[in-house]
């Protein structure tokens, strides 16, 4: 059995968080929510709809049961770090939680961060007294003065939001392993069972992803996957891998091989 | 008084407070989960029956809903 995962003042069973977005359909959320063994579900903060009840973007509280999984807001689909903040304090009254996904996006196509919105916006939440969880890129820069200045954990892009891509920066997640103590959570852009594993084997603490589940074709049967892989990856990094080589060297021992007469 | 509700004009009775709104607009007795900034400020739901709208006020009226 591999270690717990401990953010802040929670402790964890499971190091894979799940995004709440884009499922086929409240009930196959639901099972795949279950099926990765999930905790900590992230949901996004919005409007009401006003004109229309009935077409409301519905009520998170309705499909995800608040005592069988801790609820993590983000501050999906703000630019500056003004209405991050204002969401954040929005959404912690309205899941009474200090907890936040800090997201403050750059650029509409490649949903990379603005960095020093992103930075403004962590000081100012952390002065708010809130546990702050930074979706960033993979910039070991950034994510050391997200974890210099008091974040809960810091969470680099394993590629774009939604993309599928997998681990496109091995090198500096794992740079950022090596420099950072906070908890790190690969967030975003995972595909398939192997980057979640590739992400665990790298040494990150958790991976956090919503599209490689929920657009899987048989989400339940990914997130089950996807919830092995965590395990079997965490486990592998704390087993320790064998080192690399250029070259070859030989599992089976080299004396008493037999000989065979000489061809004349 | 006008007052701006998640980016819709709205006009009102002045004095108008923020458990009168959501009550006209049906959201009164929504149990949890709810949130409502004004001008950019939280008002916090013990404040709701006694927080009183004014002209010109933003108000934002949130919940939770699917995000990754």
């Amino acid at each position: 059995m591999s270690s717990k995962l401990t953010i802040a003042d929670r402790t964890f069973n499971s190091r894979l968080i799940i995004g709440s977005a884009r499922f086929p359909n409240p009930d196959t959320m639901g099972r795949a929510i279950e099926a990765s063994g999930a905790e900590m579900v992230t949901v996004a903060i919005r409007r009401v709809n006003l004109k229309n009840k009935e077409q409301d973007q519905e009520n998170i509280l309705n499909y995800i049961n608040r005592e069988e999984y801790f609820l993590l807001p983000n501050t999906a689909g703000c630019f500056t770090a003004k209405d991050a903040v204002l969401t954040a304090q929005l959404a912690r009254e309205a899941l009474e939680t200090n907890w936040v996904k800090l997201e403050v996006i750059g650029d509409d196509d490649t949903l990379f961060p603005d960095v020093p919105e992103l930075l403004k916006a962590a000081e100012q939440l952390l002065a708010d007294d809130f546990i702050v969880l930074p979706y960033c890129n993979d910039d070991p820069v950034t994510c050391r003065k997200l974890s210099d200045m008091g974040c809960a954990a810091v969470m680099p892009l394993g590629a774009p939001i939604g993309s599928g891509m997998g681990i496109r920066n091995p090198y500096n997640l794992q740079i950022i392993r090596e420099q950072i103590a906070v908890p790190l959570i690969v967030d975003a852009g995972v595909g398939t069972a192997s980057d979640a594993a590739r992400a665990m084997e790298l040494g990150a603490d958790g991976v956090l992803m919503n599209s490689a589940i929920s657009q899987a074709k048989h989400p339940v049967k990914m997130a089950r996957a996807m919830k092995l892989a965590i395990e079997a990856g965490r486990l592998a990094w704390e087993a320790g891998r064998m080192p690399r080589r250029l070259y070859a060297k030989a599992s089976s021992p080299i004396e008493g091989v037999i000989e065979t007469s000489p061809d004349d | 008084m006008k007052i701006t509700v998640n980016g819709e004009t709205h006009t009102f009775e002045s004095g108008m407070t923020v458990q009168d709104l959501l009550d006209v607009l049906d959201y009164g007795s929504q149990n949890g989960g709810l949130a409502v900034a004004v001008n950019d400020e939280v008002i916090k739901q013990q404040q709701w029956p006694s927080y009183a709208l004014s002209g010109k006020d933003r108000v934002e009226i949130i919940h939770a809903t699917q995000g990754g």
